[in-house]
């Protein structure tokens, strides 16, 4: 695992201060005097030798003191402010995701080959076919065109008359549309997933013999048969992190949501290289320990792969 | 052998009827892509300002955007930046994705762990994030959109690949092969790889779902193909001002995607279901 975290800080900083027709270089002013541009190479270790310059970045990084371009702050502080806005709108998208993911697989399962499992199946794949974008756009001219409620940012602009409950309603307001969308295309992936786990978990002898017991239907499925269906669906769990902070740059963008993807999205465009190289570092080092705790719960929850 | 091989597998695949749509309506895509100068009734380039605006009529299917361009004839033309870098794309991430995975199930031990982590390092990224960083720094050309999906989207393929030698690798043709002299590349080539390709169909198509996604995103956010030639993506992104007046360029794009994405997607689960010979029995 350590080499994985090592291999991804370095194809992180070989990625954006070697490619081609990057960066560090660019960002200088070319008409500067000698004197600033000569100072300017100091300041980001331009003068040293490669191998140095990954190594003091990686200090840079860890220590705190690695500047942003645009308004030299530490990036690691712009990160903190947003980072909770961004975990909270995964937090409530992952919610919703799995608590409609899964029963709509079991839902599926039951009536497999039933009218209801051809249509959820279609509406699976619509889900998952749809661009993200394309969808906030028309919720977005639905619940305007509905309800003429400003759907933009965290929190509409006059609230200080508020009271705290309209507060509270306003702020949940404001999540619900991105989250949902953020939502449809995981709760489409793993609906499909959850149901052919179930399948395959059906057919086996357990649950013949529990059914031959004389267990009730319900309790069959939810006891017996979910909860080994459930296993593969850990592993994805891991999988999940990366494909939020993903999808949360266009979400984020589009719903001025003020959080990390809109943060990397903004930085990607000021060409504010110190906060994309963080941002991506930091995501793929969450995505590590997210596998890595995913592959714990499944020894865990399947005594079977225990000792390797 | 493999007639009887191809003859089972269409059995299954035509039993499975979203999937033969799915076929259909993606040779339709397919084909609309080549013929779109033939199809479209105006120039997609052409603006017209006085005609800037204009909701869905006879003159123009889709309305114009505004700059008076017509819309579907936009649209016809944008499936060709669509399907052209879904597939350049996926062909690039197979070609990597097949010699890094042959590789790695083949000659085991060190390498097959060296390979293995590398692609286990290259899945922990944020794809998206990193498409998007990379065609930012190297610049929005066509050529580095499809390059940059390409060398982001080859792990999935690497890892099937690796799993199929694995497994072949032990079998008595194999063996046979090998005590016959053949050369290990030959034996990787003409006799291994051929068996191990059933996999790599279903992820190369649906990878070209995800690519055409992926650009699709990249145009929305500015990095994708540049105005004025027309992607379904950049086509949203102009109309973005105007929603609330000209819906027509917001639904149609996205519509187009969806369609496009669906059948690709529909077609690889298809493939998938009728590959899998743990699946055969139920039906």
């Amino acid at each position: 695992m350590l080499i994985t975290l090592v291999g991804i800080s370095i194809i992180s900083w070989v990625v954006i201060t070697q490619a081609p027709g990057s960066p560090i270089a660019l960002t200088m002013d070319p008409k500067a005097s000698p004197k600033v541009i000569e100072q300017m190479m100091k300041n980001y270790d331009l003068d040293k030798p490669i191998y140095q310059q990954y190594f003091l970045w990686l200090k840079k990084l860890f220590t705190g003191r690695l500047y942003s371009f645009k308004d030299g702050r530490p990036v690691l502080e712009k990160i903190e402010e947003r980072i909770w806005n961004t975990l909270l709108l995964n937090l409530v998208a992952t919610i919703i995701t799995f608590s409609l993911a899964i029963p709509l697989g079991i839902f599926s399962a039951r009536r497999q080959y039933s009218f209801l499992d051809h249509l959820g199946t279609f509406g699976a794949y619509l889900g998952i076919s749809a661009p993200t974008f394309w969808l906030a756009y028309l919720l977005i001219l639905g619940t305007v065109e509905l309800f003429g409620y400003p759907v933009l940012g965290m929190r509409s602009f006059v609230t200080e008359d508020f009271t705290t409950t309209e507060l509270v309603l306003d702020r949940i307001w404001h999540l619900m549309l991105p989250s949902i969308i953020l939502a449809i295309h995981s709760i489409a992936g793993i609906s499909r997933y959850t149901r052919s786990s179930m399948l395959e978990v059906i057919r086996q002898d357990y649950v013949r013999t529990a059914r031959a017991k004389g267990i009730p239907e319900e309790e069959v499925y939810y006891k017996h048969a979910l909860r080994n269906a459930l296993l593969p669906i850990i592993t994805i769990f891991g999988f999940l992190i990366p494909d939020l902070i993903g999808g949360a740059i266009i979400m984020e963008t589009i719903f001025a949501w003020p959080g990390i993807g809109r943060l990397s999205y903004q930085a990607v465009l000021a060409r504010d290289y110190p906060v994309v190289m963080t941002i991506l570092t930091i995501s793929a080092v969450l995505t590590l320990i997210g596998n890595f705790i995913a592959d714990l719960l499944y020894g865990i929850a399947d005594p079977r792969i225990r000792y390797r | 052998m493999e007639k009887q091989q191809s003859k089972v597998f269409w059995r299954y695949f035509k039993k499975n009827r979203l999937a033969v749509g799915g076929l259909i309506l993606g040779i339709l895509i397919f084909l609309i892509a080549i013929f779109a100068g033939l199809l479209s009734p105006y120039d997609p380039g052409k603006t017209d300002v006085s005609l800037k605006l204009k909701p869905p009529s006879a003159r123009n299917l889709l309305g114009t955007d505004q700059l008076g361009r017509d819309v579907f004839s936009r649209m016809l033309h944008g499936s060709r930046i669509s399907l052209t870098v879904g597939f350049i794309a996926v062909g690039i991430s197979i070609f990597i994705g097949i010699f890094v995975g042959a590789t790695a199930g083949y000659y085991s031990s060190w390498m097959d762990s060296l390979l293995m982590r590398f692609v286990d390092t290259m899945l922990c990224f944020p794809s998206f994030f990193l498409i998007l960083t990379v065609v930012a720094i190297m610049g929005p050309s066509l050529i580095n959109i499809m390059v940059v999906i390409g060398i982001t989207s080859w792990m999935g393929t690497a890892r099937f690949v690796r799993a199929e030698f694995l497994s072949l690798r032990e079998r008595d043709f194999v063996q046979a092969a090998r005590s016959l002299g053949v050369k290990d590349l030959r034996i990787i080539f003409r006799h291994i790889l051929p068996n191990a390709l059933a996999p790599v169909f279903v992820t190369a198509t649906l990878s070209v779902a995800s690519a055409i996604l992926v650009e699709a995103g990249l145009s929305f956010l500015g990095f994708g193909v540049q105005p004025p030639a027309p992607s379904w993506g950049n086509i949203l992104t102009e109309g973005r001002t105007y929603i609330f007046d000209a819906w027509w360029l917001t639904i149609f794009p996205g519509l187009a995607i969806l369609i496009t994405v669906l059948s690709f997607n529909l077609v690889g689960e298809g493939l998938r279901d009728a590959l899998d010979p743990r699946l055969r029995g139920r039906r």
